[in-house]
């Protein structure tokens, strides 16, 4: 198929739709609005199931029902309806059912606004849920991107178990670009969903229950350590990161989604200034690409992380980076978005940028 | 047309400014060049400016934010006046002459106002401003075959306003023809 120009969000939806979704469920948000609209349409044509439900908390309630019934279902929000789903969303990742979330960045916190931002890393990563749960969360820096891990979301979601969070910000959402929906899907060898709560006709003898209570402590603790076990699994397999440019760079850079873009922009301008910069784009954000940071030379002055917010994945980076380089920051946030010329001066000007 | 060209288009909501831009990044989609298509978009877009960026490109395109456009088409005054201090050195501003009266002093630019208004009036309905502009810029440009740009207005305006291609078309030539007998000083 040639490629077509389709919106950030419209196209997430259609990606999901080819990527084999039976059912939404949601409830509006701005910067994201084209998501369920889209679907709105054309699940109910393909006799899918598209809900708008009263509620955020409503929605991964619907989500944590029919997946746990087997189905490939996804629901979609920005920052503060995000925000209202953790608490489904640990009960979905500890009752281990596959789903698929997006989720389109807004500036924050509170209600903020519905310029593009990356203020939801800590989100994303870390939790607004309880307990010991990990997501599989990608961070796309473009409409083609998404797609193509679109695609692929419900079998990593299928394959794991395990909520998929498809995190994208304002600007990914609403701008339009020239995209291809037919690039190749990776492959995989998807289980049996035996566990599916489909009533005992389908499993005669057997009773399937979708639960993320275990009262017995020893019990919870095992299910904690199968989990950890699980995501160490996703770690080896999953952990997705692109370099540019690392042969003997002066700095690197550590960027993704949009910034990443705008990055690479300024990478070219240094570049014509006669001074070299590499990238390390994380591709997912959870698992987090830790290793690509040995293969930063010692002779490199600095790494600078840039983020659309005012320093979130820089935990990440000084994690990552154990130390070994001096850490400089760069941030806009609440929907200020950067030119690469900002990039340049941030690099140009490193030893003002230090934090560690 | 070689490397990308970064476009800013504004103007009040209503005047065809965003349907002005996705038209250029669909051209770019169907000549199987790389287009990039954002609006502003929020409150920003109610009363006051409403913009987008466009990126036409023969490679991928990395930042879809830019600091300088090579071009920008102004519908009103204040987006004239906004963004004209951000149009590199050798790019070209065009602006709506019917409402800009006075043309922007100290233009190092090619700069043209084109009365698109009154020319879309004289074609019989105002609401093809936008594509004499289009035929305007495409005249200095030289960005799109007029072939590529009726196949995607065409595909825009579908089946149900499908009477309206032959306007659309005659604005586009409208715009051309001004621009043709224009004296425009190069920059």
């Amino acid at each position: 198929m040639a490629k077509v120009l389709m919106k950030g969000n419209e196209a997430l939806a259609l990606a999901a739709i080819k990527g084999g979704v039976d059912a939404f469920y949601g409830y509006p948000i701005t910067p994201q609005n084209e998501v369920p609209e889209y679907l709105s349409k054309h699940l109910i044509d393909a006799g899918k199931v598209f809900l708008q439900a009263e509620s955020e908390v409503a929605a991964i309630n619907m989500v944590y029902g029919a997946a746990g019934a087997g189905k490939r279902v996804m629901t979609s929000s920005s920052s503060p309806g995000i925000a209202l789903k953790q608490e489904g969303i640990s009960y979905i990742a500890a009752a281990e059912l596959p789903c698929v979330i997006s989720s389109v960045m807004r500036g924050g916190p509170g209600l903020g606004s519905i310029q593009p931002a990356q203020g939801d890393y800590y989100q994303a990563t870390r939790g607004g849920g309880n307990g010991d749960y990990k997501l599989i969360v990608y961070a796309p820096e473009s409409i083609q991107e998404t797609i193509d891990i679109m695609k692929d979301a419900f079998n990593v979601a299928d394959f794991y178990r395990n909520p998929v969070l498809v995190l994208i910000d304002g600007l990914i959402g609403q701008m339009m670009e020239s995209v291809d929906f037919d690039r190749p899907v990776k492959e995989r060898k998807l289980p049996v969903k035996d566990w599916a709560t489909t009533g005992t006709k389908d499993h005669p003898g057997r009773r399937n229950v979708a639960n993320s209570l275990h009262i017995d402590a020893q019990e919870l603790e095992d299910q904690n350590i199968h989990l950890q076990e699980k995501y160490a699994l996703i770690a080896k397999n999953e952990t997705q990161h692109e370099m540019i440019n690392m042969e003997n760079p002066d700095y690197v850079i550590v960027a993704y989604g949009t910034m990443a873009r705008i990055c690479r922009s300024a990478i070219k301008e240094l570049k014509a200034k006669g001074i070299s910069v590499g990238m390390i784009r994380p591709i997912t954000l959870l698992p987090y690409p830790k290793l690509a940071f040995n293969m930063i030379p010692e002779t490199t002055k600095g790494i600078l992380c840039c983020e659309l917010s005012m320093g979130q994945m820089l935990d990440d980076v000084l994690i990552s980076n154990k130390g070994r380089h001096k850490v400089g920051f760069f941030g806009r946030s609440g929907g200020m978005l950067p030119d690469p010329s900002e990039i340049v001066d941030a690099i140009e000007n490193f030893s003002d940028k230090v934090v560690e | 047309m070689n490397s990308a060209s970064n476009i800013k288009v504004a103007g009040f909501g209503g005047q065809g400014v965003m349907m002005f831009g996705q038209i250029l990044a669909y051209s770019a989609t169907k000549d199987e060049l790389f287009g990039l298509w954002f609006p502003s978009y929020g409150p920003e877009t109610r009363g006051g400016t409403a913009n987008c960026s466009v990126i036409v490109s023969n490679e991928e395109i990395n930042s879809p934010i830019f600091k300088n456009s090579d071009h920008l088409v102004a519908f009103n005054g204040p987006s004239l006046e906004k963004f004209k201090k951000n149009v590199s050195p050798k790019g070209l501003i065009l602006y709506n002459s019917s409402i800009i009266t006075e043309a922007p002093k100290g233009c190092d630019q090619t700069c043209l106002g084109v009365p698109i208004n009154d020319i879309a009036i004289e074609l019989g309905n105002a609401k093809v401003a936008n594509m004499v502009m289009m035929g305007a810029y495409l005249e200095l440009t030289k960005m799109f075959s007029d072939e590529t740009i009726l196949a995607v207005v065409k595909k825009i305006l579908g089946e149900k306003k499908a009477h309206l291609l032959e306007l659309n078309e005659k604005a586009l030539e409208a715009g051309k023809a001004f621009v043709r007998n224009a004296s425009i000083s190069y920059a």
